[in-house]
């Protein structure tokens, strides 16, 4: 069931980190209900490129769901008003006919403003360089059975893996917290056998590298979980932090 | 945080059983005795030291948070909109702390100070001293709103500390969270019942 949006756009625009931003407001008319959010802002962007503006910079990729680039604050909430998606799995049927939309980028100091709604989210790769390596065995690979895993923590493993590194949850972290993400990198790896050996060395590694990149402290407010598009659980959280206060008592 | 917060629940639990001895309704005999030992004991006024540092540190450890948060993220957002991925309350946990110690300071003038600092308990007793101080509406009311931040600050602060630890697991998480629920509401509301009951006289 296809309809026409109008709607009022409140959309930051910031030439570069150095300089301050501001909200600029521009009208969009006939826009499809069957549209993805990106593809509304293409529909700005072809018109201001026409008319010799310059247009609003994104960062997106797949499209689908998986890349994680998409990293829009729309309306008070990362990837928009729907649970469990990202920017561009949010379709404009999601918006009322008339309705006044404020996008604005990731805010975090550890994620400043490239340019518009494009943030420098290169502090997520150093946490994960932090973690450095896992021992794998050189030579044939093994056969498969050799390492027993229990079906419960091959899925926990996934489904702390499915993280795509969004930044979604320091986006809705009242305190741009990085916990949830760096918690995700950490488990997927500590829950299988593979990542055990350097599993004391990562958590304090990762989480050395996230407090210097100026994430902030974790409250529980469990934001972070709510608006993750992948569902990544709190409880990651919990085991991060089992597995740092463990590392810190254990280590040399 | 956690861990001094943990703490302070134990103290409430302790705080809360004895005062309720008030509800005895035996013109405050049994809470007397007990106000006597709780007084006098020296393991007892050991451990009062210990509480004050476990409350300071929890102040400092709160205010050190607040701040070192807030300069994360130094542009805010124009629109905000917190009610759609988490509640009030665990959002609010320095202003809800803020108007405990507001209201901290004025319990402990009312009746640590009494009970320590001065001869008060020579001419009349701690119980008495309950009944003078809560013939005031106005001081009723303060308790009663110290209580309601209290139980908010506990709904959220007493499973968020486990969470902290790193208990927070499928099998246990679910049992915690019922008994914060229950622990935030009951404890609270029996303290709140103790002005209440003074000022319309339902316990002599």
């Amino acid at each position: 069931m296809e309809g026409h949006l109008n709607l009022t756009l409140k959309i930051w625009r910031q030439k570069n980190a150095n300089v301050a931003g501001k909200f600029e407001t521009y009208q969009v008319s006939g826009i499809s209900t069957d549209m993805s959010f990106l593809e509304m802002i293409d529909v700005l962007n072809n018109r201001l490129i026409e008319e010799g503006d310059d247009p609003v910079a994104f960062d997106h990729d797949c499209r689908e769901g998986i890349c994680g680039m998409c990293s829009m604050y729309i309306n008070g909430r990362p990837h928009g008003p729907n649970r469990g998606v990202t920017t561009c799995q949010l379709h404009m049927r999601s918006f009322q006919d008339g309705e006044t939309i404020t996008v604005e980028p990731w805010r975090a100091s550890a994620f400043p403003v490239i340019k518009d709604l494009v943030v420098n989210r290169s502090a997520f790769d150093r946490i994960i360089a932090a973690g450095g390596f896992v021992s794998v065995n050189t030579g044939n690979a093994q056969d498969a059975n050799n390492l027993p895993i229990p079906k419960e923590d091959a899925d926990e493993a996934f489904a702390a893996a499915a993280c795509i590194g969004c930044g979604a949850c320091v986006a809705a972290c009242k305190n741009a917290s990085a916990m949830l993400f760096t918690s995700a990198k950490i488990s997927q790896l500590a829950l299988l056998p593979q990542g055990k050996v350097e599993a004391a060395n990562r958590a304090q590694a990762m989480v050395a590298q996230m407090d210097e990149e100026g994430f902030g402290a974790c409250s529980n407010t469990g934001a972070c979980e709510a608006e993750c598009p992948k569902g990544i659980s709190i409880e990651n959280i919990a085991r991060m932090n089992r597995e740092y206060f463990s590392a810190t008592f254990s280590s040399k | 945080m956690a861990i001094t917060g943990l703490f302070l629940i134990s103290f409430l639990l302790v705080h809360c059983s004895l005062n309720a001895l008030i509800f005895l309704n035996d013109g405050g005999v049994a809470f007397n005795e007990g106000a006597e030992f709780m007084g006098t004991n020296p393991v007892i006024r050991t451990m009062e030291i210990v509480l004050f540092a476990g409350l300071l540190l929890h102040i400092y450890d709160g205010l050190r948070l607040w701040f070192e948060n807030k300069s994360k993220r130094p542009v805010a957002y124009a629109v905000v909109d917190g009610a759609a991925n988490s509640k009030w309350y665990s959002r609010s946990m320095g202003l809800l702390g803020t108007l405990l110690l507001l209201f901290l300071i004025l319990h402990l003038k009312h009746f640590w100070y009494f009970s320590r600092l001065t001869e008060g308990l020579e001419d009349h007793t701690l119980y008495a001293e309950m009944q003078a101080v809560f013939m005031n509406p106005v001081v009723v009311i303060v308790y009663v709103l110290g209580c309601i931040s209290l139980g908010y600050h506990l709904l959220h602060g007493f499973s968020s500390a486990f969470q902290s630890i790193g208990w927070n697991h499928p099998k246990y998480m679910p049992t915690i969270k019922t008994i914060g629920a229950i622990f935030s509401i009951v404890i609270p509301a029996v303290f709140a019942a103790m002005p209440i009951a003074f000022y319309f006289h339902l316990i002599q």
